[in-house]
C-alpha cells in the first residue's frame, strides 16, 4: 500500500481548510478595490470566524435537533467534498472511491439540512429562505449534472481522478462540448455559491435574502460553522472548475515532491478565478428572483449542448 | 379672490366666513360649519379637483371654545384651508377618507392623539397611539400632562388579515437589519407575489407637536430641525417662514438667497445618498459607495463653511446664523464643478447597466391615477405624472426670481423616482452657481417680534423628499397653542402600499428605498 496519497489526502484537506477563509478574503479584498474602498486585508474572514467561535449560542426555545445539528452536518459534508476534488494530486484515495456523483449528492445533503434548519425555528424569513432554495436547487442540480456528465463522457468515467487525468493528458484540447459545460457549470457555481447576480452575500436585507435568510437564527459557534463551510463551498467550487477544465499543474503522480509546485500553481489559479468573479459580481446588480428559472434554465441549454456536441462533434 | 374660495362660496354661500386672523395673506382660511366640511371637501374635490394637503385637528380650550378642525387644500399654487368649530362636549366630525385618500391617516391620527371622532370613518384602529396606552389619553389635548408617565393597558393591534390556500404573512420590522429607522410591515403574500401590504408607523412617536407648545416661538426652530434629521434645513425653515409670516418680519434679502442656497445643498447631499443606497439594494455597490463618497465630500464642507454637517440650526427665525464670504463660494463653486463630473460619470454607468435596468423598470409602479388619489406630493408624484413642486408653484424668496427646471416622469417606477433625483442633482447644482453668483448683500438676519395673540401662520417649503407644511397657531397671551408639522412622508407613506401590489416580496427594499420616506417625519 502507498502511503503517499494518504498523506496528500489529509495535507489537501488541512490546505483546504485552512485557506478556505482566505480565499474569500481575497475576493473581498478585490471587491473593495474595484469599488474604490480600502479592504479589512486577506485574513479578515479569519478574525470573523474567531470572533463567532467565541461568542455563545443563542437558540430559540423550540429549536430541533435538526437545528444544532445541521451546522456540523453542513460543516462535515464540505471537509468531506474538500478531499474528494483533485487539488493538489490526482492520486488521492477519496477521489477514487467516491465519483462526482457522491460530490453532488453531499452538496444536496447538506442543502437539505439547511433547508430544514431555516424552517425548523418557524420563522417568516427562514421559511422563504428554504423555499427559495429549493427553487434553485430543483434547477441547478439537474443542470450541474448535466454539465458534469458532459466531461464524464469525454473522459469515459464519472471519477474525478479519470476525468482530470484524461483532460490533463491533452487529448482534449478545446472541444467544444467541454467549452459548453464550462460555461454551464459558472453559472451553476454563482448559483450554489450565492454570488451576484443570484444571491447578494452582503446584503442586510432579510425580504432579499436566499442562503441567509435561512441562516439568519444561527449564532455562534453554529454559525461560525455555517460561515466557514460557505467559504469552503466557494473555494470547492472554484477547485471543482479547475480541476475539470483547467488541471494543469495538478500533480499527476502519488509523488510528494510535487505537492509545493501544485499548491502554487493552484493558488496562482484561484486568484485569477477570485479576481473573475470580482469583476463580474461588481458589473452586475442582483437579478429578480423569477429571472433564475431563465438563468439556469440556460445553464441547462449549455449542458445539454455540450453533450449534443459531443455525439455530433467528437 | 381666489379660485378654490369662489368654488366654495358659490355652493355653500353665506355659510362660508373667511377668518381674518390667518397669514400670510396668500393663504386664505375660511370657516363653515361643521356639518359642512365634507361637502366642501366634496365641492373643492368635484369641482376643481383641488388636492388634500394635511389635516388636523386643534385644542382651543384656551380661547374658551372647543376643538377646531382643518383641512387644508391645494389647487395649482394656491392654498385654502377650511376650518371648523367642534363643541368640546361632542367633538364629532363627517370624515373626509371616502373622497380623499390621505385623509385615512389624518383622521386616524387626529382621533387617536387628540380625541375627535371622525363619523364615517371605515376604520377606527389607532394611528401612531399604542394600543397599550388607555383609550382615553389624548396627549394633543391640553388637558393632557405630558410629564406623567401613562399607565400601559392590554390592547391588540388587528392586523388586515387575507385568507386562502397558500397564503402566508410575513411580518417585517419594527427593528430592521440594517442601520435605519422602525416601522412595521405586513406582507400577505402567496408564494413570492405580494397580495397586500400594511404599513404600522409611529414607533418613533416623540410627541413632538406636543413638544413645540411648550417651547417658546425662538426655540421652536431648533426642534423643527429635529423633526426629521435628514430634513433639518427644509423643516426649521418652512418653522420660520410660518412664524415670519405671523409676525411680518421682513427677512433680509441675502438671508433669504442664504436659505435657498442651504435648501439646494440638502436637497444634493440627501438625493446623492438614495442613488446610491437604491443602486445598492439591488446589489450594486459601486454605485453606493460612489455617491456616498460625492455626498461625504459636500458634508464636509457644510461642515467647513457653515459649522455643521446638515447645516443644523443654521436657519434663525428673522434670517440665517451663518455667511458665507468670497473664499467659501469659490470652494463651493470648485467643489460642485468636481462633484457634477463625478456625478455624471456615475449616472452614465446607472444609465448604462442593463442588469440594473432591468431591476428598476417597471418594479413598484404608482400609477399616476394614484399618486393623484392619495395626494402624494414631492420625488413620488414628480414620478407619477404630477408636476408639483413649491419653488415653481408657490414660490417664497428668492424662488420667485430663480427659474426652476421641475423633472416630471409618468412611468412611476423605481427608475422614475431615481431619474427625478438625478435630474434635480443636476438643477440644485445649476440653482447653486445662479445664488452664489446673484447673492445680494446686506444684514443676514432681523428681529423678530412676537405674534400677536389668536394669529396662525402657514407655510409650505419643498424640501428635498417634498412640500413641508406648518401651521402656527398663537395662544390667547401670544404663546405657542398649535404647530402642526406635515412631513412630505405623511402622505407619501400611503404610495408604497399602493405601488406594491402585483410586485413580488425581494423587490420590496428596492421600491421602499426608491420611496425613502421618514419614519421620524410621519410618527413626530
Amino acid at each position: 500500500m502507498k502511503v503517499y496519497p494518504y498523506i496528500i489526502e489529509f495535507l489537501q484537506i488541512a490546505i483546504f481548510l485552512g485557506i478556505a477563509p482566505a480565499f474569500t478574503g481575497w475576493v473581498r479584498m478585490l471587491k473593495c478595490w474595484t469599488q474604490g474602498r480600502t479592504s479589512a486585508g486577506l485574513f479578515q474572514p479569519y478574525r470573523d470566524i474567531m470572533k463567532l467561535f467565541s461568542k455563545d449560542v443563542i437558540l430559540a426555545d423550540n429549536a430541533s435537533w435538526i437545528f444544532r445539528f445541521t451546522p456540523y452536518l453542513i460543516f462535515g459534508t464540505a471537509v468531506l467534498a474538500g478531499g474528494i476534488v483533485p487539488m493538489l494530486s490526482i492520486d488521492l484515495p477519496i477521489t477514487s472511491t467516491a465519483d462526482v456523483i457522491v460530490l453532488v449528492a453531499l452538496f444536496a445533503i447538506a442543502r437539505f439540512f439547511t433547508a430544514l434548519a431555516g424552517m425548523d425555528i418557524g420563522t417568516a424569513f427562514g421559511g422563504m429562505g428554504s423555499s427559495r432554495e429549493m427553487t434553485i436547487a430543483s434547477l441547478a442540480e439537474p443542470a450541474m449534472l448535466m454539465a458534469i456528465f458532459t466531461v464524464s463522457l469525454a473522459s469515459k468515467s464519472t471519477s474525478l481522478s479519470q476525468m482530470v487525468h484524461v483532460i490533463y493528458s491533452g487529448q482534449s484540447v478545446l472541444r467544444p462540448s467541454l467549452v459548453f459545460a464550462l460555461l454551464a457549470f459558472i453559472l451553476i457555481a454563482l448559483a450554489e455559491t450565492g454570488r451576484i447576480p443570484v444571491d447578494n452575500p452582503a446584503t442586510h436585507l432579510e425580504l432579499t435574502m436566499i442562503h441567509e435568510a435561512m441562516i439568519l437564527e444561527y449564532s455562534g459557534r453554529h454559525l461560525a460553522l455555517i460561515e466557514w463551510a460557505n467559504m469552503m463551498k466557494l473555494f470547492l467550487f472554484t477547485a471543482l472548475g479547475i480541476a475539470t477544465f483547467f488541471p494543469w499543474g495538478i500533480a499527476a503522480s502519488g509523488d510528494i515532491g510535487f505537492i509545493p509546485a501544485a499548491l502554487l500553481i493552484m493558488m496562482l489559479k484561484l486568484g485569477i478565478a477570485g479576481a473573475g468573479l470580482v469583476l463580474l459580481e461588481t458589473g452586475l446588480a442582483k437579478m429578480r428572483i423569477f429571472r433564475l428559472t431563465e438563468f439556469l434554465g440556460s445553464a441547462f441549454l449549455l449542458a445539454t449542448l455540450g453533450m449534443l456536441s459531443y455525439f455530433i462533434l467528437e | 379672490m381666489s379660485i378654490l374660495i369662489d368654488a366654495l362660496t358659490s355652493a355653500l354661500n353665506d355659510e362660508v366666513r373667511i377668518d381674518k386672523w390667518q397669514r400670510p395673506s396668500s393663504v386664505l382660511c375660511c370657516t363653515v360649519p361643521v356639518e359642512k366640511f365634507a361637502e366642501a371637501a366634496w365641492i373643492l374635490l368635484k369641482k376643481k379637483y383641488a388636492l388634500l394637503a394635511a389635516e388636523w385637528a386643534t385644542d382651543e380650550t384656551p380661547f374658551g371654545r372647543g376643538f377646531g378642525i382643518f383641512a387644508c387644500y391645494r389647487w395649482g399654487k394656491e392654498y385654502l384651508i377650511v376650518r371648523s368649530e367642534l363643541p368640546a362636549d361632542n367633538p364629532e366630525f363627517p370624515s373626509l377618507t371616502r373622497r380623499y385618500l390621505p385623509a385615512y391617516r389624518f383622521e386616524r391620527q387626529m382621533q387617536s392623539l387628540m380625541g375627535v371622532v371622525p363619523i364615517g370613518h371605515p376604520d377606527a384602529r389607532p394611528w401612531i397611539k399604542f394600543e397599550d396606552w388607555p383609550q382615553d389619553a389624548w396627549p394633543m389635548r391640553k388637558s393632557f400632562d405630558a410629564l406623567k408617565p401613562l399607565p400601559r393597558v392590554a390592547g391588540e393591534y388587528k392586523f388586515v388579515r387575507t385568507e386562502g390556500e397558500g397564503v402566508y404573512e410575513i411580518p417585517v420590522g419594527p427593528v430592521h437589519a440594517g442601520i435605519i429607522e422602525p416601522g412595521h410591515f405586513r406582507f400577505q403574500a402567496v408564494g413570492e407575489d405580494i397580495i397586500n401590504l400594511e404599513e404600522r408607523l409611529g414607533y418613533v412617536h416623540k410627541g413632538i407637536e406636543k413638544r413645540f407648545e411648550a417651547l417658546s416661538w425662538q426655540d421652536g426652530s431648533r426642534l423643527a430641525g429635529r423633526v426629521s434629521g435628514d430634513t433639518t434645513v427644509a423643516h426649521s425653515l418652512a418653522y420660520c417662514m410660518a412664524l415670519e409670516s405671523m409676525t411680518g418680519c421682513s427677512v433680509p434679502a441675502r438671508a433669504q438667497w442664504l436659505r435657498a442656497l442651504f435648501l439646494e445643498i440638502e436637497r444634493i447631499a440627501n438625493h446623492l445618498g438614495d442613488l446610491g443606497a437604491i443602486c445598492n439594494d439591488a446589489a450594486f455597490a459601486l454605485m453606493l459607495y460612489q455617491m456616498m463618497r460625492l455626498k461625504e465630500m459636500l458634508l464636509r464642507s457644510n461642515h467647513k463653511l457653515f459649522g455643521h454637517r446638515f447645516i443644523m440650526d443654521r436657519i434663525i427665525p428673522g434670517g440665517v446664523s451663518v455667511d458665507i464670504d468670497t473664499d467659501g463660494k469659490e470652494l463651493m463653486l470648485s467643489e460642485l464643478k468636481k462633484l457634477l463630473k463625478e456625478f455624471n460619470r456615475l449616472v452614465a454607468i446607472y444609465d448604462e447597466n442593463s442588469s440594473l435596468e432591468d431591476r428598476v423598470r417597471d418594479t413598484g409602479i404608482l400609477i399616476p391615477e394614484k399618486a393623484r388619489e392619495i395626494c402624494a406630493v414631492g420625488i413620488v408624484a414628480r414620478a407619477s405624472g404630477m408636476n408639483l413642486d413649491c419653488r415653481t408653484q408657490n414660490p417664497f424668496p428668492p424662488y420667485d426670481r430663480i427659474n426652476v427646471n421641475v423633472p416630471v416622469l409618468i412611468s412611476g417606477d423605481v427608475h422614475a423616482r431615481a431619474w427625478v433625483r438625478v435630474e434635480e442633482v443636476r438643477e440644485s447644482i445649476r440653482i447653486i452657481r445662479e445664488i452664489l453668483e446673484t447673492l445680494p448683500s446686506g444684514e443676514i438676519s432681523s428681529k423678530v417680534e412676537m405674534p400677536s395673540p389668536d394669529t396662525s401662520g402657514f407655510s409650505a417649503v419643498e424640501g428635498w423628499r417634498g412640500e413641508i407644511i406648518y401651521w402656527l397657531q398663537a395662544g390667547p397671551g401670544g404663546e405657542v397653542n398649535r404647530c402642526m408639522v406635515r412631513d412630505p412622508s405623511s402622505v407619501n407613506w400611503l404610495g408604497l402600499e399602493q405601488c406594491i401590489h402585483g410586485n413580488i416580496v425581494p423587490d420590496f427594499p428596492l421600491c421602499n428605498k426608491s420611496f425613502n420616506q421618514s419614519y421620524s417625519g410621519h410618527d413626530l
